[in-house]
């Protein structure tokens, strides 16, 4: 299952619920504002690193760099995919849960 | 494989309306096929015809038009969601006694029973909102 997030996780609590909730080998996907949850050295990112040992997680590039960042601020392992790689995504997996 | 789109938020407001489109138009260049976007809350104000976005910025309801005419893509304002945001195609105008109609090429307002059709037809139904 496929599951996007698009909400900074400083202003809602969507990531947190969604990595509570999603079951193992399922795939994360952060766009628009919720590429912040990616970031190294913030509140959120112990709770990344230890979803991605069940959980492959990965940010839309161009959000990414709409806000100015780019790999050297993120989380190690987490992969930065365009548009097409998200179409992609969609395909592979059976189901796809758009958290608001 | 055939997709579903459900846009929530309206253009220039929130990102969800380009995020949709730039998902909708990956998809199809990569030979897939979009059946139906529909357009619900504040998204229906995607399908008006009378916005003149400056020049150098992206103008979101012809891009949703141009889509549809090049990809047979069908775009669907839910109907009651357009009534209180004043959203009228000529139907409309008729049944409510309105001047005038504002919908984009493309367009069209439906129920939401189009939105439960698509998340049956289509393999993958994707939300874009707030």
């Amino acid at each position: 299952m496929l599951h996007t997030v698009n909400k900074s996780p400083f202003e809602k609590n969507s990531l947190e619920t969604c990595l509570r909730l999603a079951e193992d080998n399922s795939s994360i996907l952060l766009i628009e504002d919720g590429v912040y949850g990616a970031l190294q050295n913030t509140s959120f990112e112990s709770s990344i690193i230890n979803a991605q040992k069940t959980i492959k997680l990965y940010v839309l590039g161009p959000d990414l760099k709409a806000r100015g960042l780019d790999k050297s601020s993120l989380i190690s392992n987490i992969d930065i995919i365009d548009y097409k790689e998200f179409v992609k995504l969609t395909v592979e997996n059976d189901k796809v849960q758009n958290w608001l | 494989m055939n997709f579903g789109i459900l846009v929530n938020e309206g253009p220039y407001q929130h990102q969800a309306s380009d995020s949709a489109y730039l998902f909708a138009k990956a998809a199809i260049e990569e030979g897939h096929t979009i059946f139906r976007v529909f357009f619900y809350h504040d998204g229906v104000n995607n399908g008006t015809r009378l916005a003149t976005p400056p020049q150098d910025d992206r103008h979101i309801p012809n891009r949703w038009s141009e889509l549809a005419k090049e990809n047979n893509i069908d775009l669907v304002l839910c109907v009651a969601a357009a009534q209180r945001r004043g959203m009228v195609d000529p139907d409309e105008m008729k049944r409510n006694n309105k001047d005038a109609d504002n919908i984009a090429e493309k367009f069209r307002i439906s129920g939401l029973g189009q939105l439960i059709e698509a998340g049956i037809q289509a393999d993958r139904m994707i939300t874009f909102g707030d």
